[in-house]
């Protein structure tokens, strides 16, 4: 066998269990994005779903903070290859909002402000696995990390955790988001290392 | 779609571009080529099977199988400081690539490029500059580049060998050098003025750095006008 990189020790040895394959753990919080950060004032902001047959579904930001709150704690993965373990979040279960939703839908395209979107099964939105979190560490999240609000799916890579979320649109195909179409895997489980087309 | 496979990557050579910067050069048998912008993941594998893994983006066009790397030493860092100084020349890393179809230079392009560099940021987009220099056909590109110092400038042969229709605008934060007329500061809306206006309806800039950096760039960008839709960053962490 060919040895790689001679001389190299590293500095953490992954701990058992909770690191998915080629990541590392780090104690900062990076930015990804493919663009500016937009301002999004909470006073206009509005988080709507609209179903396979046009219906339209919106809360302002008082509807949704009256809402039922939950605070939740996750490992995140980016697939530029940082993973921060037990980070603190509180929001709105997606559960809350798609229980008003009547649909049969299996995809949803989320949209973000500034024109993002990402692609994911709506059934991984669902039974407490996804969030919208407008919290971070007990404070309201910053801009730069998706402030107001983002969406939060730590199962999968954080590209579809849309920062600045604006919005669910069901449908029954799958439909490539920002990202997706860019080179990266639809999917994006972490553990299985989905990180761009083929893998 | 096939998955983007590793592949061993020798080191050929390594060179200084300031006192904790290093270019490295790889050969990579079977690389596929590369847009300008584009960058790989660098995979080092300790003596027990440890691995770390960490992106650097390509500082050079599409040129067979080399590849070209920059790569700033941060103090305390895992990856970095090994890659900088202590990977033998003629030894193998693992590289995967190339990756990142957004943040990237299109061959052909005729409308205006504006480049926006802080420290090691640079790497991206002087890949870009040295594209822009071998087309034949080319639109108005420019560059502002923000440094610290003088003695912080990487890839200085490249700015004093300018080329038609490229414009280098340099800004010094710490300590500017003698005759310089800005003076030491950070990135100002006055650095970008006449640069966002140059961009028209059909511009596009290109932001990378720091994240620090990048924000306040592509935010001084927004504020004067410039569409939101055109401006693609790339964050370092
Ligand atoms: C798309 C992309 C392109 C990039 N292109 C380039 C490029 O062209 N050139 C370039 O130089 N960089 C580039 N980077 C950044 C690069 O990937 C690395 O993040 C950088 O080299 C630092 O990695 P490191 O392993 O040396 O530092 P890390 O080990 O990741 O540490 C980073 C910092 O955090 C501190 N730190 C973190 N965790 C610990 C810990 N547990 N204990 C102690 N200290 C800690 C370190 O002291 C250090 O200051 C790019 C990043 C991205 C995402």
């Amino acid at each position: 066998m060919t040895s790689f990189s001679p001389g190299f020790q590293g500095r953490g040895r992954r701990p058992a269990d909770r690191l998915p394959p080629g990541q590392y753990p780090t104690e900062q919080f990076p930015v990804l994005s493919a663009g500016p950060t937009p301002k999004v004032p909470t006073a206009t902001w509005e988080f709507t779903v609209t179903t396979e047959r046009g219906a339209t579904h919106r809360w302002s930001w008082e509807q949704m903070m009256a809402l039922p709150q939950e605070d939740t704690v996750h490992d995140i993965h980016c697939v530029t290859r940082w993973t921060k373990f037990d980070t603190h979040w509180r929001g709105v279960p997606l559960d809350v909002f798609l229980a008003e939703v009547d649909t049969s839908a299996d995809f949803a395209v989320v949209a973000g402000h500034g024109g993002y979107t990402t692609n994911l099964p709506l059934q991984d939105l669902r039974d407490g696995r996804a969030w919208l979190v407008h919290s971070y560490d007990g404070y309201p999240l910053s801009p730069e990390h998706g402030g107001p609000a983002r969406l939060l799916v730590p199962h999968l890579y954080f590209w579809k955790s849309a920062k600045w979320v604006r919005g669910l649109r069901l449908t029954h195909e799958d439909e490539p988001g920002f990202w997706e179409g860019a080179g990266y895997h639809d999917y994006g489980d972490p553990w299985r290392e989905q990180r761009t087309w083929g893998d | 779609m096939r998955p983007v496979p590793w592949r061993p990557a020798r080191l050929l050579a390594r060179s200084p571009q300031t006192p904790t910067a290093r270019t490295l050069v790889f050969s990579v048998p079977g690389w596929p080529g590369h847009l300008p912008g584009q960058h790989v993941d660098v995979r080092l594998t300790a003596a027990d099977g440890y691995r770390a893994v960490r992106s650097y983006s390509l500082a050079a066009p599409a040129d067979g199988e080399r590849v070209e790397l920059g790569v700033q030493s941060v103090p305390g860092g895992e990856v970095s400081p090994y890659l900088a100084d202590v990977l033998p020349v003629d030894a193998l890393v693992e590289v995967r690539g190339p990756l990142g179809n957004w943040f990237v230079l299109r061959p052909g392009t005729l409308a205006p490029v504006l480049l926006v560099a802080g420290g090691a940021g640079v790497v991206p987009l002087v890949s870009m500059v040295r594209a822009h220099r071998a087309a034949a056909l080319r639109g108005p590109l420019r560059l502002l580049y923000s440094v610290r110092g003088p003695d912080d400038l990487w890839y200085r042969e490249q700015w004093a060998d300018r080329h038609a229709d490229f414009d280098l605008a340099l800004l010094y934060t710490r300590v500017a050098p003698p005759g310089d007329r800005r003076g030491p500061e950070r990135i100002t809306a006055r650095d970008l003025a006449a640069a966002a206006a140059a961009l028209g309806p059909d511009g596009t800039a290109y932001v990378c750095g720091p994240t620090g950096f990048v924000e306040s760039a592509a935010d001084l960008l927004t504020g004067l006008g410039v569409d939101p839709a055109t401006v693609r960053t790339e964050r370092f962490g």
